[in-house]
């Protein structure tokens, strides 16, 4: 049975109908084509699917689409205003804290929440921050750098 | 001039990947597109008796369900690329690794169905109705046991389970003798673990059958598209290469596990053709734990003799290697080619004997993994290193100063020939260990360390490695067994315009070509980089490639594109002399335009573009056209090193072990972008570190992978590391147009040791004298070990 859902996903408003099981990342990426937002693994841990929900960072593979009706969802289409890229994507950027870039939009989604909560983060705020983040190709050295950037920049 | 080589220019494909535009496999939609499900065996050894599919077939929004009943017994399924022979000259053991499996699986994971439907969660809905009928035998998993008498065979035709057996360097015989007569012997039994090389990204592929054309396109997440067609095409399907398309686009990292042609790229475009759809299939990350090739997974006996005065007199080592249930590509060269010849290391040791058997077991396939058998290496050489200077009681650092082989620079000196079959290039091995001592403030850290009284053990750990890297001369991959050649092409486009393509067969899943190389670009033509483009990963844009692995894009591939460079820039003198009314002799190119020497008599890079494509006063007899191919095979491999150190400190109450500081010195030779480099290097740490620390494969008896998920599987993660301390030292590659030597498996080639021999440090300074701690070294095994 189909449900209807509206919600704004990166400011735009979105109703669709779908499958009650049809997870928030795959409505993204199979309704929306939005697929900047990967999808990693199984078990909600890769955070390569992280989307804010509401302005709060969630792994979009362990939210139905049904339970986001009615909420504000920024994807990392959603990061840049007016062509300028936000601080996090300058930092990424320039503190070269992506490589193969799959693990990176959702690394920033990640990156803003903690930004949010904790304006200027240590070192090791930023380490245990990106706890649920994986990635496999920077050894996270230069995405601490690239945080501290953002962190400087905002 | 250097505008733009050897700076950190910041990445031009970022873009896309910042703002979520990178297109990577599982991305791409195509008209029509069905979806595929694979039904795997949940057995690792066991007989099919029977296979029903009817109530699958039927389900609402299912298209096909395919079993190896639909394949033609034609198809064998996927190849070995590479070739080792027995001790006695019989070649190896080589059963097929079917597409799907007709009657017997061979691990957990094996593919036994495919359900084709028109979404994934229909396919996988119907999967579950697919009935199978097994019966379950019992299944090996260690490679050493796999070869004792009476061990389940894998596969019936292969006796104890060996693939082959193989020997490199000196006769044993004389080996040992060294041995014997050695002052001091120190001896190692040991395991380097299996390990999930766990790109982000999981493995996709789409296959597509154009009717009107009659051409094959395949997508998939490749390191290298053009051999996976070549593969495809000559050796799995027998289609027509000149009709298949392979395009390997945003690639999510790779680290050697995407460099393979899997069974699941035949299936989606063999069946593709059958359908008359599209198909795409995406792994889920269990089935990428299942199936995408392991990495390591070594059982190793190894001896190391010293004289009186702490030289290396001898060194020898017998491996079990584990290959898994089938030969993938490129496995068989792994534990030897890639493993055998590194055995000299750093050091001037005279004997060496290599002696390993590559082993068939009821696991998923073992192959190149970032590093790939030189890891394994100088785990070995490195552990013996700093044990021998344990158990001799000289300081780790001395040991090796009194053996490293002296400096060398390939050019008035020769190459070091080593006696494992290998020249090294250049190298001056010294110096990165020196630095990194000063970068570590050594003296002071041993008086820390002895001074330390707060329940918790400080230790540090030394690994001085050497790498082969820029696979490879085709030649002597060839005479190593290896059925493809290791050459690069390149083919730079000048546009009337005199906007530059760049078609290159090295393949970028995260190493940063579009910059690097565009850099390289850029400067010998002395234009901006901006004017630059670099394509690869499209077998219709590029016309032949093979791909990167090895550490190998730029000492290669860069070769190629400086090779079409010069051809681009002869052909531009001749066109520049004619419109300058002088003899191309008297040219000189700077800053991207050709002057006569001594005049201010110039023409621009973008007016001889320009004229070479509007022809109409035009040196007589030159052809029109600015554009160039070349392939370039390396005379060598090139040679990386360097010096790393870990600090850890040991809770003598837990056995957790925190790493503290971590110091790695690498010479990679000439370096385009430091950025990009220091980037390779820190991300090579990281997997190396997470193999010490953090990261096995785990089988059971049953050959069930207890440990197949990221609930389950410890990935490394960002507060497991400190802030890397980096730095190099450059010895050019004498053999290449630009100096350089590789920078991608280095970190992880040299830092796995370093960081358990701190840890055996600092447990032997604290008066619990183990000569091994098995990684990962979990608090559970220090803490173990400090009781024993």
């Amino acid at each position: 049975m189909a449900y209807k859902i509206t919600l704004t996903v990166n400011g735009k408003t979105i109703t669709a109908e779908l499958e009650a099981r049809t997870i928030l990342a795959d409505f993204l990426r199979e309704h929306l084509s939005l697929t900047g937002t990967h999808i990693g693994c199984d078990t909600s841990s890769c955070g390569a699917c992280t989307v804010h929900i509401n302005g709060a960072a969630v792994k979009s593979c362990t939210v139905l689409a049904v339970q986001a009706d009615g909420t504000d969802i920024t994807t990392v289409e959603g990061l840049s205003q007016n062509g300028n890229l936000h601080p996090i994507q300058e930092g990424f950027n320039q503190e070269h804290g992506l490589q193969c870039g799959f693990c990176t939009p959702g690394m920033m989604m990640t990156a803003k929440d903690l930004l949010q909560r904790n304006p200027n983060p240590s070192e090791q705020e930023i380490r245990e921050a990106l706890e649920g983040n994986f990635c496999r190709c920077t050894g996270y050295h230069n995405i601490v750098k690239s945080i501290q950037y953002a962190a400087n920049k905002m | 001039m250097s505008k733009y080589i050897g700076k950190s220019i910041k990445r031009v494909e970022d873009k896309r990947f910042i703002t979520g535009q990178g297109k990577y496999t599982d991305d791409i939609k195509l008209v029509n597109m069905a979806f595929a499900y694979i039904l795997r065996s949940p057995y690792a050894n066991a007989k099919i008796t029977s296979i029903t599919t009817d109530a699958a077939q039927e389900m609402e929004g299912v298209l096909a369900v395919y079993t190896a009943a639909d394949i033609p017994e034609s198809i064998a399924g996927v190849p070995c690329g590479w070739q080792v022979n027995f001790k006695n000259g019989d070649t190896m053991k080589e059963p097929p690794h079917p597409l799907l499996v007709r009657n017997k699986v061979r691990h957990v994971g094996d593919a036994v169905a495919l359900v084709v439907a028109e979404s994934r969660s229909i396919a996988k809905d119907a999967s579950e109705l697919i009935q199978i009928d097994y019966e379950v035998m019992d299944a090996v998993t260690n490679p050493k046991e796999a070869v004792q008498k009476g061990a389940p065979l894998v596969h019936e035709d292969v006796p104890d389970n060996i693939c082959f057996d193989w020997e490199l360097g000196n006769p044993k015989e004389e080996v040992e003798k060294a041995l014997k007569d050695a002052a001091h012997v120190t001896e190692l039994e040991f395991i380097n673990q299996r390990v999930v090389p766990n790109a982000i990204e999981p493995r996709s592929a789409i296959g597509h059958y154009d009717t009107a054309y009659e051409r094959y396109t395949l997508y998939t997440s490749t390191q290298n598209p053009h051999l996976i067609r070549l593969l495809l095409c000559a050796f799995v399907l027998g289609i027509p290469e000149h009709k298949v398309r392979v395009v390997g686009p945003d690639v999510g990292g790779g680290f050697g596990s995407k460099i393979f042609h899997y069974t699941e790229e035949a299936l989606v475009i063999f069946f593709s053709k059958v359908l008359g759809r599209p198909i795409k299939w995406t792994a889920e990350r269990s089935e990428s734990f299942l199936t995408d090739a392991h990495g390591r997974d070594h059982v190793s006996h190894a001896k190391m003799g010293f004289d009186q005065d702490g030289k290396i007199v001898a060194l020898q080592a017998h491996t079990f290697a584990n290959l898994g249930a089938y030969l993938s590509t490129f496995a068989p060269a792994v534990p030897t080619y890639l493993h055998g010849t590194l055995f000299q290391g750093l050091y001037t040791t005279p004997k060496i004997n290599v002696d390993v058997t590559g082993v068939f077991t009821h696991t998923n396939v073992v192959d190149a993994y970032r590093g790939a058998g030189r890891p394994e290496t100088t785990y070995l050489i490195e552990r013996l290193v700093d044990l021998a200077a344990l158990e001799m009681e000289i300081d780790p650092t001395e040991l090796r100063y009194k053996n490293f082989i002296p400096a060398f620079d390939g050019v008035d000196q020769p190459g070091y020939q080593t006696q494992v079959a290998l020249q090294y290039d250049s190298g001056n091995y010294a110096p990165v260990l020196e630095k990194a001592l000063e970068m570590v403030g050594y003296e002071e850290f041993r008086k820390e360390q002895a001074a330390q009284s707060n329940g918790k053990f400080l230790g540090i750990g030394f690994s001085t490695y050497i790498e082969a890297c820029g696979i490879a001369p085709s030649a002597v991959v060839g005479a190593l067994g290896a059925r493809a050649g290791l050459f690069e092409s390149a083919q730079v486009t000048v546009q009337p315009t005199g906007k530059v393509t760049v078609y290159t067969g090295s393949h970028s899943h995260g190493q940063g070509h579009e910059t690097t190389f565009a850099q390289v670009v850029a400067d010998r033509l002395g234009i901006s980089i901006d004017d630059v483009e670099i394509v690869h990963g499209d077998s219709d844009r590029v016309a032949f490639g093979m791909g990167t692995y090895g550490s190998r894009s730029l000492a290669v591939g860069g070769s190629a594109i400086v090779k079409s460079l010069d051809k681009v820039l002869e052909k531009g003198a001749k066109i520049a002399a004619h419109l300058l009314e002088a003899s191309a002799d008297d040219l000189e190119y700077d800053e991207g335009k050709w002057t006569v020497k001594g005049t201010d008599k110039s023409v621009s890079f973008g007016d001889v573009s320009l004229t070479s494509y509007v022809p109409h006063n035009y040196p007589e007899g030159l052809e029109p056209g600015l554009d160039f191919s070349s392939f370039y095979d390396p005379t060598n491999f090139t040679y990386p090193f360097g010096a790393h150190i870990a600090i850890v400190e040991v809770d003598k109450e837990t056995g957790v072990v925190k790493l503290k500081r971590f110091i790695a010195v690498d010479d990679v030779g000439n370096v385009i972008n430091p950025m990009i480099v220091d980037g390779q290097i820190h991300g090579g740490l990281a997997q190396g570190i997470g193999q010490a620390m953090h990261e096995e494969a785990i089988y059971d008896d049953t050959g069930q992978l207890i440990n197949g998920s990221y609930m389950d599987y410890c990935m490394p993660r960002a507060d497991d590391f400190p802030s890397f301390e980096i730095d190099r030292t450059t010895t050019p590659c004498p053999h290449n147009p630009l100096g350089v030597k590789g920078a991608g498996e280095a970190g992880c080639i040299g830092s796995t040791p370093a960081v358990v021999n701190a840890v055996i440090d600092a447990l032997w300074k604290n008066g619990h004298k183990v000569k091994d701690i098995q990684m990962p070294m979990t608090p559970e095994r220090v803490w173990s070990a400090m009781q024993g």
